[in-house]
């Protein structure tokens, strides 16, 4: 009668071991990476803020100022979003380029560049990471396909709300082949940051005034 | 010395796990729209089933056998992981390119076969070698399936080389005087194409003495596999 009972036992504990193991080498390889891969981002994220403004703005040295939101609702992500406005000798704003999470992407949320004229009209927009399937929903990264320049010159009235929305859904802009989600994702986000930039479009223009004249005093 | 031939031999061909095993189709099939996205999961898959291979093989005495398939299971998703999160943090670069088909190799079930038919049963060095050899098996069929479909579906062989080099043009991409048939691209082209090979390898195997022509029914464990 020992036997079964012995085996059981065995059985737990090794089952029991291999998952701490498992758990262990997750977690460590995760605190190891954990802020190398942020550091890493931010690094890219700077490096592809010129990307989505206006040309005439590419060529000069820009020292946006930075700032982080909060908005579940709009920006996708209950983290903080960072919000990057650049402006002229003046102080007035030239751009500003959000960085919003279109969470419901195929795979895994898609975090997006949104460049902006102060008017608000886009100015770029591109996918900085994201989960898609390779060969399909992968052809939102501009270097596969041209699929994300559509966004250029439009704004929350152009195309009117109820065009903000993929072919396929009545609306103005085109789908994917083979990929039905992540362009619907992805519109919807770019729709939601213009809505967002609408109704904070103030404050962050003041926010971004004290963050500058503090770093200058 | 003979082992090791033989272990290579059986990855590459005699139970090439694409094309005799045929496993791991979910991501064979999704992923092989141009040459280059074969070899990038190619790669990948390879530097996986090595590292899990060896893995499993060091461990393999203490597993208790009624348990061993989850705890495989358990092992090769944290170690995937693992990788996941390391090359992104340390292999930036790499990573961009590689990162998105690190997720997809968890679901091929290549991987579990391996470690059940070789890793669980022989020593680290054979369990690598195997790793090694059914990786690059794997990905030499889906370069060649992902070549087929890129040249009938776009008319174009090696685009997306310059993503691999991170260079702004594709230094090796040719161009076919023809656009394609979209078909080719989508899903239903990967069958197609798979198929094609399969006969392929059929029609090579047909003149083989027919002790090699079945290899896997030699083998009780590999039965079970045929279905997974």
């Amino acid at each position: 009668m020992d036997m079964p009972n012995a085996s059981v036992v065995k059985t737990l504990v090794c089952v029991g071991l291999v998952a701490a193991g498992a758990a262990l080498l997750v977690t460590g390889s995760y605190e190891a990476s954990r802020e190398r891969i942020a550091a890493n981002e931010r690094e890219r994220l700077l490096e592809s803020l010129a990307s989505v403004l206006d040309p005439k703005l590419r060529e000069r040295d820009l020292e946006p100022t930075h700032l982080t939101v909060t908005d579940r609702e709009l920006l996708g992500t209950d983290d903080p979003v960072d919000v990057f406005v650049i402006t002229d000798a003046n102080g007035h704003p030239e751009a500003v380029i959000l960085v919003p999470t279109a969470p419901d992407g195929y795979n895994a949320p898609i975090r997006l560049l949104v460049g902006l004229s102060p008017d608000g009209v886009l100015t770029g927009v591109r996918v900085l990471s994201h989960r898609e399937t390779p060969g399909l929903g992968d052809a939102i990264e501009l270097r596969k396909s041209r699929w994300i320049l559509q966004f250029d010159g439009k704004s929350i009235d152009d195309p009117p709300a109820e065009r903000w929305a993929v072919e396929k859904d009545g609306g103005a802009f085109q789908g994917l082949t083979g990929a039905t989600i992540t362009p619907r994702a992805i519109v919807r986000a770019v729709r939601n940051a213009l809505v967002y930039f609408e109704r904070h479009r103030d404050e962050l223009y003041d926010a971004a005034a004290r963050a500058a004249a503090a770093t200058t005093d | 010395m003979d082992e090791l031939k033989h272990t290579v031999r059986a990855g590459l061909w005699t139970s090439n796990p694409a094309l005799v095993q045929v496993l791991g189709l979910c991501p064979l099939l999704a992923i092989t729209t141009t040459a280059v996205n074969g070899f990038a999961l190619g790669v990948a898959t390879t530097a996986v089933l090595v590292v899990t291979n060896t893995v499993i093989s060091l461990v393999r005495r203490t597993l208790v056998p009624v348990v061993r398939i989850p705890l495989f299971v358990l092992v090769i998703a944290s170690l995937v992981t693992c990788i996941d999160l390391l090359t992104n943090a340390f292999l930036h670069e790499l990573h961009q390119v590689l990162g998105l088909f690190i997720p997809l190799i968890v679901t091929n079930c290549a991987i579990l076969a391996q470690a059940e038919t070789v890793a669980s049963r022989q020593r680290v060095s054979i369990s690598a070698a195997s790793g090694l050899a059914a990786g690059l098996g794997f990905c030499i069929v889906l370069v060649a399936l992902g070549a087929m479909r890129e040249l009938a579906g776009q008319g174009t062989l090696l685009a997306g080389t310059g993503l691999l080099l991170d260079a702004e043009e594709d230094p090796f991409r040719i161009e076919l005087p023809f656009g394609g048939v979209l078909a080719a691209v989508l899903p239903p082209g990967a069958f197609f194409g798979l198929a094609v090979l399969l006969a392929i390898r059929n029609l090579l195997v047909r003149d083989e003495a027919s002790a090699e022509r079945f290899p896997i029914a030699q083998e009780p464990a590999g039965a079970a596999e045929r279905s997974s």
